[in-house]
């Protein structure tokens, strides 16, 4: 038992390195090297039976098959795509779908989770108990059964093609989903987009240059307004000078569908509503949270400095409930960002579900995972990356 | 004031304003109390006036009992059709599991919530809980396979419904969670070859949704074993599972390690401990309450992501009951099949939820003393 003095888990011996089990240095080796062997030797037996696996069924290797035709279509694409497009471009449209659900999905639940977090702090015992109902109800409901029960709502409940609901003019609602009209293609839009990308910029370069002349000079300048004026007036000034056009792609029932205008799929609106509804839930716990960590002193001396509630909310209690609400934030969107793969369920064409056919039309189903792995490890540490970079500029800065 | 103070010991006590207390200080004091929080009571009134009557009728009023056939629920204007549940409520719950045997799968459920009941209680957090677990999971393997004692063998693919849900995520619970241990510590070990493999584990697992793994189970798991060795489909699945849970119950875990002071490992390398008695005596058994409560969440989300397994054609709770409704004669009762088996995800989800806070806080409460 002497010895076990020694038994330290820091630190060498004081004799030096020997090659001794009692010496703590040499012992890290011997564990490090042997754990290292087996984790070599498992991969090395894993991956000599699939290659001989690989051999005997006769299933081709590599990434040759994202070249090749894909002979199956897609329902939903941002970009053009046809059956004769390549395995690749038909995996391109799944990751564009997969990020048009992640982001629209996030904004919803943001907006929507905030609402219920700020309505269960509510001085009303009506409003607060509604909102505690909704978080323990949809946060205790698998969000699969969710999108089912969403799905169903739609494909079930609303009539057939022939006889869409028609609640606003051009809006039809039906099984196979919403047509809504959009405006005509034209390319005033597009400048549209990019006066709107301009604005944006010149907006963060007004509020950099109002708080310097603030820091230098006391005067306060009405940075806000003078964005939003900015970001809007600039769009809106392109759209005049392009001659305004008014012109609407609407929705008509043509043969067996619906032709023209923008249609919103079942399988879209099941996965984006259970998804958002899903993730508000949590996100509003954690806006709960964040709000109740800031002491209620904070506010009170805010007001005592002679700030109104406005600037008290704003330069105040956000900053500091920011930080808190952050990092849980960011593995909310994390969540939502994989529980797209859902999609597959009900058919949604995101990645993981043309990933999916793609397997079980070429057989090659290691390249499939690894393609749907590495999509999603990449999307993950986007995430993480942009709320990291955001988590540091509204983080505590100490001296 | 001073007349107060003065008369205070002969005079009674004077009661408050009535329109502080009772009914009618509760309403203004939680209703009422400004002009906009009344306006949004008198709206959220108006709506759910509007929302809980045809709720109810749908669900109660109008409603045909669990008795009622499918065609007598097609007249129009008729509420909910509970019929469906009692129909397929055998179904639902057990999947094809032979019929006459099916108080197997339910003893098996009974085994499942004593076992998890038992674990709640603080009182039987001791060594002999392990024996327990041990004891209820053979239990339920030979009540649930047969072959033995005079019961007939059934084959893991008839299996389904609440008993594949719970074995699942409770098993996978179980042999998780040593795993897990062994990654917290070694995502915290000295040693740079262990943390590196460690971290990558955990960061490659937590970084891909759950389906990708099911997926690589499903379709992978064949290739990677010997040419003639087959494994079914719900042990692939269950190896996926545990691959998942490992990875997210050790993040709890360290979360755990990390809460517990330096003093408290260089106290027990001071006294003398090899590493592994240190952290057997001294810092797991404080590590792991700590991380109770964020481990019974990880359950939690285990729990409801077990229904993924419908993607690989398993049938579990919400597996049997989307197969159910594909039965021509109740086709279209969506809303009770997905109300019934939502009722039993949300019960057993609202209790740990419930369980964890309430452990949250006893546990805060002995770390203030």
């Amino acid at each position: 038992m002497s010895s076990d003095a020694q038994d330290s888990r820091r630190g060498s011996s004081p004799g030096g390195f020997t090659f001794s089990l009692s010496d703590p240095t040499f012992r890290a080796a011997v564990y490090q090297i042997l754990v290292i062997g087996a984790v070599v030797a498992l991969g090395w037996y894993l991956i000599s039976n699939t290659l001989e696996n690989l051999a005997r069924q006769a299933i081709a290797t590599g990434f040759d098959f994202l070249e090749r035709e894909a002979s199956f279509g897609i329902g939903e694409h941002m970009i053009d795509y046809a059956p004769s497009d390549s395995y690749g471009r038909a995996f391109l449209v799944g990751v564009l779908n997969t990020l048009k659900v992640s982001i629209i999905g996030i904004v919803i639940a943001t907006i929507l989770g905030t609402l219920i977090g700020i309505a269960r702090l509510s001085s009303n015992w009506l409003v607060a108990k509604l909102a505690s109902v909704y978080v323990e109800t949809i946060r205790n409901i698998p969000p699969l059964l969710q999108l089912f029960f969403w799905y169903a709502v739609v494909t079930e409940t609303m009539p057939a093609v022939r006889q869409a609901l028609n609640p606003l003019p051009g809006v039809y609602l039906s099984q196979r989903g919403m047509w809504i009209p959009v405006p005509s293609a034209d390319p005033v839009w597009a400048y549209m987009g990019y006066a709107l990308l301009a604005g944006i910029v010149l907006a963060f370069v007004i509020r950099r240059w109002a708080a310097a002349r603030q820091a230098r000079t006391g005067q306060p300048f009405p940075a806000g307004w003078a964005s939003l004026g900015v970001i809007l007036g600039l769009p809106l000034a392109v759209y005049i000078a392009g001659g305004a056009p008014t012109a609407l792609d609407v929705p008509e029932l043509a043969g067996f569908n619906f032709r023209g205008g923008q249609n919103v799929s079942p399988e879209f609106f099941a996965i984006l509503m259970g998804l958002a509804v899903y993730t508000a839930a949590f996100i509003a716990e954690v806006v709960r949270s964040g709000i109740v960590a800031v002491n209620w002193g904070q506010t009170e001396a805010a007001r005592a400095l002679g700030l109104p509630s406005g600037p008290t909310l704003r330069l105040v209690v956000l900053p500091q409930a920011l930080r808190v609400i952050v990092p849980p934030l960011t593995s909310q969107y994390l969540n939502l960002a994989k529980n797209t793969s859902l999609a597959l369920a009900i058919g949604y064409p995101d990645l993981v579900s043309i990933a999916n056919t793609t397997i079980n039309q070429t057989g090659q189903s290691i390249e499939g995972v690894a393609l749907i792995m590495g999509s999603f490890l990449t999307i993950s540490l986007s995430i993480s990356l942009f709320m990291n970079w955001y988590n540091k500029r509204i983080a505590l800065v100490e001296r | 004031m001073t007349d107060n103070v003065h008369s205070a010991a002969g005079a009674p006590d004077e009661r408050p304003p009535s329109s502080s207390v009772g009914l009618l200080g509760w309403l203004r004091g939680n209703l009422f109390n400004t002009w906009y929080n009344a306006l949004l009571t008198v709206l959220i009134i108006g709506g759910l006036m509007r929302v809980i009557p045809p709720l109810l009728d749908w669900l109660i009023f109008s409603a045909h009992g669990f008795g009622a056939q499918a065609t007598e629920c097609r007249v129009p204007d008729s509420g909910a059709c509970w019929g469906f549940v009692g129909d397929k409520l055998r179904f639902i719950m057990f999947g094809t599991f032979p019929y006459d045997q099916q108080w197997r799968p339910l003893v098996t459920i009974a085994i499942f919530i004593a076992l998890l009941l038992a674990s709640c209680d603080r009182r039987f957090w001791k060594p002999w809980l392990a024996l327990l677990w041990a004891a209820g999971l053979a239990a339920v393997s030979v009540l649930m396979w047969g072959g033995v004692f005079g019961l007939t063998y059934v084959e893991n693919a008839l299996w389904g419904g609440l008993p594949l849900t719970l074995i699942l995520s409770v098993i996978g619970l179980a042999v998780a969670f040593p795993a897990a241990i062994l990654l917290a510590l070694g995502r915290r070990s000295d040693m740079p070859a262990i943390r590196v493999i460690s971290v990558t584990y955990i960061e490659l697992i937590r970084g891909v949704p759950l389906i990708s793994l099911l997926f690589m189970a499903s379709v992978m798991f064949p290739l990677f074993l010997p040419t003639g060795v087959t494994i079914d489909k719900l042990l692939r699945a269950q190896v996926a599972f545990i691959m998942f849970a490992a990875a997210y119950m050790a993040e709890a875990i360290r979360g755990g390690l990390q809460a517990i002071p330096k003093g408290q490992y260089e106290a027990g390398d001071a006294l003398g401990l090899s590493y592994w008695q240190n952290m057997r005596k001294v810092v797991l058994p404080q590590a792991l309450a700590i991380a109770i409560p964020p481990l019974v969440n990880t359950f939690i989300s285990f729990f409801k992501d077990t229904s993924l397994v419908i993607i690989i054609g398993l049938y579990d709770l919400l597996g049997t009951a989307k197969a159910a409704l594909t039965d021509p004669a109740w086709r279209g009762f969506y809303r009770e099949a997905y109300l019934f088996i939502g009722l039993i995800y949300w019960a057993f989800c609202f209790f740990m939820s419930k369980y964890s806070q309430k452990l949250e806080r006893d546990l805060n409460r002995s770390h203030r003393r």
